[in-house]
C-alpha cells in the first residue's frame, strides 16, 4: 500500500457516529487509494467502533469498493440497456481480448483495469467507455482500438 | 402543527426578487445544454466559446443578452444543443467554431442560420423553433419545464421563475392537513414505479405520534437505460428540495436525506450547491422563511448497489449497513430510518409537489387518465431515432411516444418491442403499440410503469438474449438475503444462457415459467418479486423465438453466439486484410487483394470482423 498511517489519520475522523459514518469513511479511503487497503479497514474498525466483520461486509457488498489495487488507467464499459442493444457486449469482448484480461481484472503491468458499470445515463451516446473519468461515446471496435492505442502510446512517451 | 410567524414571510421572497433584478425572464439569452449527455459531446467548450466571444466583441452593455449553462434540454440525440430565447431558435450539434457566427448573425442581426437548425428526418424540413420540432411538439413539459431555461447553479434563477412560492404558500396559508388533502386531490401517485398514492402515504406518516420523523428522496436511479431523475437533479435541484420541504412540513419531519447514486457526479455537485444556497436563503435549515418549522437536508451517496433503490434497503444503507431489505410491515411510514416514521418518495414525485401546490390540485388532476393523473417522464433509449428525455401526459399512446416524439426506429428497421420498467418490467410488443400508457394498462400487458425507462428494441434484437441480459443484471444485483431471489435468479439465468448457447432442451420454457412464478411469489423484496418479469413477458409475446432457439437451433435475430456463423461474401470482399489483422482468434486467412476465408472452428463469433468491414463483405447466418 502506498498509504502512510499518518495519512489515514487525516482521512478517518476519529470519534464520529460509529456505523453511521462507515460508508462515508470507506468512500473517502477508496477515493484516496482507489482501493481499500487492509490496514485502512482495521483502522476504520477501531476508530469508528464498528466490528471488523461489519466493515468487511460493507466493503464487499457495494460495487464502489474494491479490496484489490487497481491499474493506472481504469476503463469502464457501460452495460446499460441502451448500450447493450447498441453493441456494448462486443466492445467489452474486444477490450478483454486486446488487454488479455477478464472484466474486473488488471493487466500484469498494472497499467489497465477493465470494469463494467450498470448505466451512466448518457444513453444517446452508447456504447460508452469511461477511461479515468473521461467519457467516450458511440464506440465501435475501431474507435476502441484507437482509444487503447493512444493510451498505450502516451504510456510509452510519458511513462 | 407548527406555529407560524407569518407576517414576515412574504417579504423574504420579495426581497430576493428585488435583489436579483427583474422578476421575469424576458431579455434575450442563450441557453447551452449542460446535461451529462451534451457535456460528453463537448457543450462545456461551446459555453466557454460563447463567454469568450462575448467579451472579445466587448458587447457588454451594448446588447442586452446573457449566456447560461442549463440542465438537460432532453433532446440528447442532437447535442450539444443551443437555444436562443425568448425567440426559441434551436441549433443542434454545435461546435465552438459555430459560436462567432451565432453571435454576429443570430443575436446581433436576428438572422437564423439554416445549416445549424434541426432537420426533421421525415419531412426534410429545417425547424427553427424549439417547440415546433416533433420531439417537443407532442410533449407536455410540467416537471421539466424549467430544465432548459434556468441555470441550476443559481438559486435566484429558480426564484425568479416562481420557485419557492409554493413553500411560502404552504407555510403561510396552509395547515399540514390542507397540504395532504391537496396532494390527495391531485391524484399524484409515486413516480418511483409502484404508483402508491402520495397523499395517502404522507397521511400515514403524519398520523404516527412520534416526534422524530424523516423524509427521504430516493435518487438511487439504478435501472439501466433510465436517467430521468438525474436530469431533474442536474437541471432543477431546487424544485426537488422545495417539494421535500413541503412534504416534511405536511408530515412533521425535521430531517431529510437525498440518497443519490455515486455514478452521477454532476447531479451530486448541483444538489450540494442547491442545498447550500437554500440554507443561506432560509428555504432550508432553522426557521424556514421565518416560521417555526425546521428542516435540514443531507446527501447520502449510494455506493453502487441496485437493491438500495428498494426503500428498506436504502434506509439500511443510510444507517451505514449493507443494503439488505427487510420484510414489511412495518412500513417505513410506521418504522423507518433508525426506527422512526419515514416517508420516502422518488425524485419525480417530490419535484411534482411544488407544481401541484402552485397550480392547484384540480389543474394537475385534469392531466392524465381516470386513475393515473399528471405527467410521466420517460427516457427514450435504445434503437430509436430521438434518444432523449420526454415528458408526456399519462394516457398518451405508445405509438405517439415512439414514433411522433421518438422519431421511430433508425436505419429503416422494424419496431419489435418496447421494454418498460427496466429489469423489473416487461415488454410491449408491436401488436400493442396503440396502448394508452398508464399504471393499469401497462400492468395488464405484463409490464410495469417503473420509474420511466423505456428501451426500444428493433428487429435485430434477440428477445431471448434481451431477457438473459436483464436476468444477468438482477442476478448480479441480488443481495442474497432470501433464497428464492438468490438461487432462483441463478437457476433462471443458467437456463437462459444454455438456450442462448444453443443447448436449450425441451421443457426449458415450462421450467422458466414455473420458476419465475415461484420467485415472484416468494421473494422478500421488489427486486426478487419483479426479477422474472422480463423473462415471463418475453415468453408471453415472443415464445416463438424461444422455440426457435430450443427446437430449431436458430437465433432468428442472429445475435446468440452459439447459434450463428460468420462468413465472407466473396463478391464484396476486396482483400483489404483489415478483418484478418484484427481477428482476436486469428480465424481469418487470406492474402492481400484476394477473398478472405473465416475458419468456423476457430471463430469465437465476436463480430469484430463484421463491425470493422467497410465493404459489407461479412455475413452472419
Amino acid at each position: 500500500m502506498d498509504a502512510t498511517i499518518s495519512e489515514l489519520y487525516t482521512i478517518i475522523e476519529r470519534g464520529v457516529a460509529g456505523e453511521r459514518a462507515l460508508i462515508a469513511t470507506l468512500e473517502k479511503i477508496q477515493e484516496r487509494y482507489r482501493y481499500l487497503p487492509p490496514e485502512a479497514l482495521v483502522l476504520a474498525s477501531a476508530w469508528l467502533g464498528v466490528p471488523l466483520s461489519q466493515v468487511y461486509s460493507v466493503a464487499t457488498f457495494y460495487n464502489a469498493f474494491s479490496l484489490v489495487p487497481k491499474g493506472k488507467h481504469c476503463m469502464s464499459v457501460c452495460m446499460g440497456t441502451a448500450c447493450h442493444v447498441r453493441g456494448s457486449p462486443r466492445i467489452l469482448d474486444w477490450l478483454e481480448t486486446q488487454l488479455g484480461i477478464e472484466t474486473g481484472g488488471t493487466t500484469r503491468d498494472r497499467l489497465f483495469t477493465l470494469e463494467t458499470v450498470n448505466c451512466l445515463g448518457a444513453c444517446a451516446l452508447g456504447p460508452i467507455i469511461v477511461t479515468d473519468g473521461e467519457y467516450a461515446g458511440q464506440m465501435t471496435a475501431q474507435k476502441t482500438n484507437r482509444l487503447l492505442k493512444n493510451l498505450k502510446r502516451m504510456e510509452v512517451k510519458h511513462g | 402543527m407548527v406555529e407560524l410567524r407569518a407576517s414576515s414571510i412574504p417579504e423574504v421572497i420579495e426581497e430576493h426578487l428585488a435583489e436579483s433584478g427583474s422578476a421575469e425572464l424576458t431579455t434575450t439569452y442563450v441557453t447551452v445544454c449542460g446535461g451529462t449527455g451534451c457535456r460528453i459531446y463537448g457543450s462545456d467548450d461551446v459555453f466557454e466559446a460563447f463567454k469568450q466571444e462575448f467579451s472579445r466583441l466587448n458587447l457588454n452593455g451594448e446588447v442586452d443578452f446573457s449566456i447560461k449553462s442549463t440542465g438537460c434540454h432532453g433532446f440528447c440525440e442532437q447535442g450539444p444543443l443551443v437555444v436562443i430565447r425568448p425567440q426559441e431558435i434551436m441549433y443542434v450539434h454545435i461546435r465552438p467554431k459555430d459560436v462567432p457566427e451565432i453571435i454576429t448573425k443570430t443575436i446581433l442581426e436576428g438572422e437564423v442560420i439554416e445549416r445549424l437548425l434541426y432537420i426533421d428526418p421525415h419531412t426534410g424540413e429545417a425547424i427553427a423553433k424549439e417547440s415546433e420540432a416533433s420531439f417537443y411538439k407532442h410533449q407536455k413539459r410540467v416537471v421539466l419545464d424549467l430544465n432548459g431555461l434556468i441555470d441550476p447553479f443559481e438559486i435566484d434563477e429558480y426564484i425568479r421563475a416562481g420557485g419557492y412560492k409554493s413553500l411560502e404558500t404552504v407555510l403561510t396559508k396552509m395547515s399540514p392537513e390542507d397540504v395532504i388533502d391537496e396532494i390527495k386531490c391531485s391524484g399524484l401517485r409515486g413516480r418511483g414505479g409502484a404508483g402508491f398514492p402520495t397523499g395517502l402515504k404522507w397521511e400515514l406518516c403524519r398520523q404516527q405520534p412520534e416526534d422524530i420523523k424523516y423524509v427521504i428522496c430516493n435518487a438511487d436511479e439504478g435501472d439501466p437505460g433510465a436517467y430521468m431523475d438525474r436530469s431533474i437533479m442536474e437541471g432543477n435541484p431546487h424544485r426537488v428540495l422545495e417539494g421535500m420541504a413541503i412534504g416534511a412540513y405536511a408530515i412533521g419531519a425535521q430531517q431529510g436525506y437525498v440518497y443519490i447514486r455515486n455514478e452521477y457526479p454532476l447531479a451530486v455537485r448541483h444538489l450540494r450547491q442547491a442545498i447550500d444556497q437554500a440554507q443561506e436563503r432560509g428555504f432550508l435549515g432553522k426557521n424556514l422563511l421565518n416560521s417555526d418549522f425546521d428542516l435540514n437536508v443531507n446527501i447520502k451517496l449510494g455506493s453502487g448497489a441496485f437493491v438500495c433503490g428498494e426503500e428498506t434497503a436504502l434506509m439500511a444503507s443510510i444507517e451505514g449497513r449493507i443494503g439488505e431489505p427487510r420484510p414489511r410491515p412495518p412500513y417505513p411510514s410506521q418504522s423507518g430510518l433508525w426506527g422512526h416514521p419515514t416517508n420516502i418518495n422518488n425524485v419525480k414525485t417530490w419535484a411534482s409537489v411544488p407544481i401541484i401546490i402552485n397550480r392547484g390540485a384540480d389543474w394537475y388532476a385534469n392531466i392524465g387518465t381516470e386513475n393515473s393523473k399528471g405527467t410521466m417522464i420517460f427516457s427514450l433509449v435504445g434503437n430509436i431515432c430521438n434518444t432523449g428525455l420526454v415528458e408526456v401526459p399519462l394516457g398518451v399512446s405508445m405509438r405517439e411516444l415512439i414514433f411522433d416524439i421518438g422519431g421511430g426506429i433508425p436505419n429503416g428497421k422494424r419496431f419489435k418491442a418496447a421494454q418498460v420498467g427496466g429489469p423489473s418490467g416487461g415488454c410491449i410488443p408491436a401488436e400493442h403499440i396503440d396502448v394508452k400508457i398508464d399504471y393499469e394498462s401497462l400492468t395488464s400487458l405484463g409490464a410495469i410503469m417503473g420509474s420511466g425507462g423505456l428501451v426500444v428494441a428493433d428487429e435485430d434484437t434477440c428477445m431471448v438474449d434481451f431477457a438473459r441480459y436483464f436476468m444477468e443484471f438482477t442476478q448480479e444485483e441480488s443481495c442474497g438475503k432470501c433464497v428464492p431471489c438468490r438461487l432462483g435468479t441463478k437457476a433462471m439465468l443458467a437456463t437462459l444462457e444454455q438456450i442462448c448457447a444453443g443447448q436449450g432442451r425441451p421443457g426449458d420454457i415450462e421450467y422458466l415459467v414455473e420458476l419465475g412464478q415461484e420467485i415472484r411469489k416468494s421473494s422478500l423484496c421488489g427486486l426478487g418479486q419483479t426479477a422474472p418479469n422480463p423473462v415471463l413477458s418475453t415468453l408471453r409475446y415472443f415464445r416463438d423465438e424461444y422455440e426457435a432457439h430450443i427446437f430449431e437451433g436458430t437465433c432468428p435475430a442472429r445475435v446468440c453466439k452459439g447459434l450463428i456463423t460468420y462468413s465472407v461474401i466473396p463478391e464484396n470482399c476486396t482483400g483489404c486484410m483489415v478483418c484478418l489483422r484484427n481477428c482476436p482468434e486469428n480465424a481469418i486467412s487470406g492474402v492481400k487483394q484476394e477473398v478472405h476465408v473465416i475458419d468456423v472452428d476457430k471463430c469465437n463469433r465476436c463480430g469484430t470482423c463484421m463491425s470493422l468491414c467497410k465493404f459489407n463483405a461479412i455475413s452472419v447466418s
